[in-house]
């Protein structure tokens, strides 16, 4: 009972962090239009998938990016609270690391996630052809993929000091990820490289962008792997993550 | 339960050589403020650290609260505050806010919550301001809602580290006075750290003096006064150096040093000793700038088992004040 309050207050601190961060909130509602507008208007004119125009081909892999990016960037308020100091009033107070790590994430997650579901907005306002209703579907694959990102990024934070070193571990994570993805272009599509279509295949988010343009697309995306596959894939990953996310908070000082 | 905290050889070693913690034995009793005072590096934090169960111990124990450290250290968590050397409060959330996180975190039963903070908030006279954002608070403020923050758990010990570094001296003021008030007001004991003489002079029943991870002597402030057996003289003069060697080898007065370009004597009686002072400094052809006799202070008494002053090391002030800088522009 006790853990289960920390944890609560744990959640609602990140939540209440967040939103009354204004330029972060308006920053990220700014970067998928821009995506979702400038890019899609410019590449999609090259780019051709069969059965669906390229705005809708990417709005799924913006959703992913949304939930990669803003996930990874939450791990910063764990180097901004060793910064600050708060920290510690967090790491000695009676409560098991395991509570602490959790609490966190969930916050975290939650934060990602609502910037995910901003994102399903901008879909609808664009115009991009899909049913609303799918996002109840998409809402629990988002949260998947959003536990285990956010625990990457807490972990890389945990072991780190600086905020700059926080932002070139970022640029060495975030953007390989979001490449390899299939966000931007199929990586199964004919002429792209054997080594690519290798390395896109140990990428988590791969499964998650996946996931998600099968439930979103439905039958006019033909699924890399099937529906159970990418969430048992992503599951994994979660709990792995979770697992190593929960060691690195119980040796943080 | 006999002692609030006891001390069995604990020892802090880094790198197997250097101890931080030296063999520390001390006993606490309920109800008192203990200071732990000495200079940058002497092991206050370290030792603080362990009894809050932050660091572990290399060798050696120490029950606090009855409880053990190492093995019942979540219980040695619920029964104590901590008033960290930095700041240590989320300043996006506002002063309430902060107060129902850590009473959250503490486990305090949701239907005491609201009034708990409350009565916190009025004595630590936050009230008015206690719903907006902290960074909005000025640096005494959010020490005193760090030292209300501290005791929302009802906890039986609170350590306090540093309290009033890179305070200004009218807040450190106010400080020392709340310090006191919560203590009566709670009943609690206090472990306070200070490299203030001031400080741990105004507000300790006890102090250990500390210096290489070891304590050099413990007892109340007046006795540790009274060791000295005396008054202390400061002279100023043109050849300072020259002065010591002559008081030292013709009125065989050796407890002297040389701090800030003053001669320091610590003499049985001061009245008696001044003229020959000045007698043997004209005749040696030395100008006496001005002579004072006064009562020894906790200065006198550091410098006397340690052989420095404890204001030779003053990075920790610039430590503190910088960490105020950063607070006071975040």
């Amino acid at each position: 009972m006790t853990e289960l309050r920390a944890l609560y207050t744990l959640w609602l601190r990140e939540i209440k962090r967040f939103i009354r961060d204004r330029a972060r909130v308006i920053t990220s509602f700014v970067q998928p239009l821009l995506w979702l507008v400038i890019f899609a208007g410019g590449f999609g004119a090259r780019l051709t998938i069969p059965g669906i125009n390229y705005q809708q081909y990417l709005f799924p892999g913006i959703i992913g990016q949304t939930l990669l990016f803003t996930a990874m960037f939450m791990g910063i308020s764990v180097i901004w609270d060793k910064e600050f100091g708060f920290m510690k009033e967090i790491l000695v107070a009676p409560v098991s690391r395991f509570t602490i790590f959790i609490g966190k994430m969930f916050g975290d997650s939650t934060a990602a996630l609502l910037q995910g579901v901003i994102v399903f907005v901008f879909g609808f306002i664009l115009g991009i052809p899909f049913d609303p209703i799918t996002l109840l579907a998409a809402l629990p694959i988002m949260l998947l993929i959003t536990l285990g990102l956010v625990s990457v990024g807490l972990i890389i934070a945990s072991f780190i000091g600086s905020l700059e070193n926080f932002g070139a571990i970022q640029t060495f994570i975030n953007l390989p990820l979001f490449f390899l993805s299939g966000a931007l272009f199929p990586v199964s599509g004919a002429g792209v490289p054997e080594w690519l279509k290798v390395a896109s295949a140990f990428d988590p988010l791969t499964y998650g962008v996946d996931a998600l343009r099968t439930v979103i697309l439905g039958s006019a995306w033909p699924s890399l792997q099937p529906l159970y596959v990418n969430l048992g894939v992503v599951c994994i990953f979660d709990v792995v993550m979770i697992g190593i996310g929960t060691w690195a908070f119980s040796r943080m000082k | 339960m006999p002692h609030v905290i006891e001390t069995h050889q604990l020892t802090k070693a880094y790198n197997h050589s250097l101890m931080a913690v030296d063999n520390l034995d001390i006993t606490v009793e309920s109800g008192e403020i203990f200071g732990l005072l000495g200079p940058n590096g002497a092991g206050k934090t370290t030792t603080i650290s362990m009894l809050c169960t932050i660091l572990k111990p290399t060798s050696g124990t120490a029950t606090v609260n009855g409880y053990d450290l190492i093995k019942e250290s979540h219980k040695v968590r619920q029964s104590i505050g901590i008033v960290f050397q930095d700041p240590s409060i989320d300043d996006r959330l506002t002063g309430r806010e902060n107060l129902y996180m850590h009473a959250n975190l503490y486990g305090v039963p949701a239907s005491e919550q609201r009034d708990r903070i409350d009565r916190i908030l009025k004595l630590v006279e936050l009230d008015d301001r206690a719903d907006d954002l902290l960074r909005t608070y000025s640096g005494g403020m959010r020490r005193r809602l760090e030292l209300g923050r501290g005791l929302i758990h009802y906890p039986k010990v609170l350590f306090l580290d540093e309290p009033t570094v890179g305070l200004d001296p009218q807040t450190r003021d106010h400080i020392w006075r709340y310090i006191k008030e919560l203590k009566e007001a709670h009943d609690i004991t206090v472990v306070l750290t200070t490299h203030y003489m001031d400080e741990a002079d105004r507000l300790s029943d006890r102090i250990a003096i500390m210096d290489h991870g070891k304590i050099v002597i413990l007892d109340s402030p007046p006795n540790l006064k009274a060791t000295l057996e005396g008054d202390v003289i400061t002279v100023k003069a043109n050849n300072i150096q020259y002065l010591q060697e002559l008081v030292t080898k013709w009125l065989g007065l050796n407890k002297n040093h040389i701090v800030d370009n003053a001669l320091e004597i610590t003499v049985p009686s001061g009245k008696s000793v001044m003229p020959r002072i000045i007698e043997l400094a004209t005749q040696n052809n030395i100008y006496v700038e001005s002579l004072i006799l006064r009562e020894p202070n906790l200065e006198d008494v550091f410098l006397h088992y340690t052989g420095r002053t404890i204001r030779e090391d003053t990075t920790k002030e610039r430590h503190g004040m910088a960490a105020a800088h950063r607070r006071a522009i975040k």
